[in-house]
């Protein structure tokens, strides 16, 4: 017991780093923002990374750590995102957008944050609705009906008689948005934490034991129905306000862009991080997001030399067939993603350095017996 | 203290459980022996909540179980250990034991440490995953697991599957302890050797009946039995 309290207590020091660091990496963004160009690349991978953070953490509560495969993120995304573009149009700008159904019929305007909560309360509304019919079914069954849910709600939205509150198939726009990368990322990183609480949480572990083995997991008594149901909408709430998050970056919102590739998207990140790692989806995310909005980039724009040589390959779309080959390679030699399912934490690293230095000293001490042996 | 009146479970058309009764007196080890497919992991389940009986009725301490969720059956005091261990793998032995004591909101301090006492193996490996412990060392987790959540009634399901004859002996070492500090015990066995030599009561299941009743001892002297399931004795 006394030496699980010391544990105990080394952990919680380097919790403490932890938070350091990342508070650190905050005040280094604030400082860059004040000191490089505003509209730099650097703060679009920024912003975006934080928001697909956000959403590949929340996608990695469902797949990752209760083991529902669900396909439905694009669909709560929609929801999280028309929910908070439709509360937050000022009144006077609403006749603009709503040209075509006559300024629509919601005629008030909610604050921001109560907007981007709503968002979230909407999204975990409909993923209680679904849940019903939808959580009874198994692996696959389960993505192909979520994947279908997010299809129905992206025709709905887009219906004509819904246009008065949806707009239709017609952007919604005009809505507040938000200028500084500190606030996609502290929203993100706000909600990674509540997430991060959960899983460690005795409601993380239920989650834990129905992904390892449902049948024990209902034998000890967890009520396995109820159980799937929270963490299916404490994901769907998530994605709700990652939504609203995206809606404010692309400043323009519209159902028809909520298809299963953006899934698809996350899905990958959520792959190549480590399934069931919350580090592993940050960091891929910040990564994903780098390449392939910033890093490959060049790939894009034809190329000629001084001398006149033009570089063959190096055209419109060419950045896509790399980043794929990329993937690929990342999927064949890391199958259980960068990070597997361990955690990035200073606790971790600092345990792994010291275990390979006594590793490399053991081996150093072994040649030097063996060289020795071969002296004699 | 378990009172199993005319129970009865099919699974579709195939009678797995044909009308049995049978009886389980508090701080008793009871056990249920018989081939396989004899219906004895079926009547265990239908106990816990985890199959519906077709008809029947279980009662536990005056009280019934019948169509009751499982989450309720553990909450009344009966956790069953199922079949082939069912530990978790990915989550440490703790974490393990914080899940048998899921639906309890009191502290945990005393009987992790009365099943770390029990299991002083566990102790030493709190730490460590689940999956990477040995067999016997994965079977005492899904004991201690189950004792987590505080058991009047603790029901097993083969606790001696696929382990060694000397691991298989101290698990029934630890049985009779769990039994002597008073949590009855309701087994189920292939090994019916280890089996009998333990219980107070015995049952033997043959194709969804129960086809005889005694005393542990009484069935381990019984010829017809040794024959059909110890191994005849060479004359």
């Amino acid at each position: 017991m006394e030496q699980n309290m010391l544990r105990k207590k080394r952990s919680l020091k380097y919790t403490y780093i932890d938070c350091a660091i990342i508070i650190g990496l905050f005040v280094l963004l604030a400082v860059l923002e004040n000191i490089m160009m505003p509209t730099h690349i650097f703060f679009t991978v920024v912003k975006k990374g934080a928001i697909y953070a956000l959403l590949a953490v929340s996608m990695n509560l469902l797949n990752g750590f209760t083991g529902l495969f669900s396909l439905g993120q694009a669909g709560f995304m929609l929801i999280g995102a028309y929910t908070y573009a439709i509360f937050t149009i000022p009144l006077e700008m609403r006749e603009s957008v709503y040209m075509y159904y006559d300024g629509g019929i919601i005629n008030f305007t909610l604050p921001v944050v109560v907007a981007v909560i709503l968002a979230g309360i909407m999204a975990a509304a409909f993923a209680f609705l679904i849940g019903w019919p939808v959580l009874r079914l198994k692996s696959d069954y389960l993505a192909i009906a979520t994947l279908g849910f997010a299809e129905i709600i992206r025709a709905i939205f887009q219906w004509d008689k819904l246009g008065v509150i949806t707009n239709g198939a017609n952007l919604l726009r005009r809505y507040p948005k938000f200028t500084s990368a500190l606030v996609p990322c502290a929203v993100a990183a706000l909600c990674i934490a509540i997430i991060l609480l959960l899983i460690n949480s005795s409601y993380g572990r239920a989650f834990k034991a129905i992904r390892d083995d449902e049948i024990a997991a209902e034998a000890m008594g967890i009520n396995l129905f109820r159980h799937k149901q929270m963490s299916f909408m404490t994901s769907s709430f998530f994605a709700g306000i990652g939504g609203a998050l995206l809606a404010m970056f692309q400043t323009t919102v519209q159902a028809n862009a909520f298809k299963s590739a953006m899934t698809y998207e996350i899905l990958l990140i959520v792959v190549i991080g480590g399934i069931g790692s919350v580090s592993g989806s940050v960091l891929a995310s910040f990564l994903y997001i780098a390449a392939s909005e910033w890093w490959l980039r060049f790939l894009d724009s034809p190329m000629v030399l001084d001398n006149g040589f033009q570089v063959p390959l190096l055209r419109v779309g060419f950045r896509k067939v790399v980043f794929s080959v990329v993937i690929m390679i990342i999927v064949l030699f890391y199958s259980r993603g960068l990070m597997g399912d361990k955690e990035l934490r200073t606790e971790n690293v600092v345990n792994g350095f010291r275990k390979s230095k006594k590793k490399l000293r053991e081996w150093i001490s072994d040649r030097r017996k063996k060289n020795r042996e071969v002296a004699e | 203290m378990l009172k199993i009146k005319n129970l009865q479970v099919n699974y579709g058309g195939i009678e797995a459980v044909r009308n049995i009764s049978l009886e389980v007196p508090e701080k008793s080890i009871v056990t249920l022996i018989g081939a396989n497919g004899a219906g004895k992991s079926t009547t265990l389940r239908s106990v816990s909540g985890l199959v519906r009986p077709t008809a029947g009725e279980i009662t536990f301490l005056g009280e019934s179980l019948t169509g009751l969720p499982t989450t309720e059956i553990v909450k009344r005091g009966v956790t069953l250990v199922p079949e082939g261990r069912r530990i978790f793998p990915d989550m440490t032995v703790e974490e393990n034991l914080k899940i048998g004591a899921y639906l309890r909101n009191d502290s945990l301090t005393e009987d992790m440490n009365w099943v770390y006492d029990l299991f002083p193996r566990l102790k030493e490996r709190s730490w460590q995953l689940g999956g990477t412990l040995s067999g016997g060392e994965q079977q005492m987790l899904a004991v201690g697991r189950a004792l987590m959540s505080r058991p009047k009634l603790l029901m097993m399901d083969e606790p001696s599957l696929g382990l060694a004859p000397l691991i298989v002996r101290g698990i029934f070492d630890i049985i009779r302890e769990i039994n002597k500090q008073g949590v009855t015990i309701l087994l189920i066995e292939q090994n019916a050797n280890m089996a009998l030599q333990t219980a107070d009561i015995a049952y033997v299941m043959e194709t969804g009946r129960i086809t005889r009743k005694g005393s542990g001892k009484e069935l381990l002297a019984d010829e017809s039995i040794r024959e059909a399931y110890l191994g005849k004795k060479k004359s």
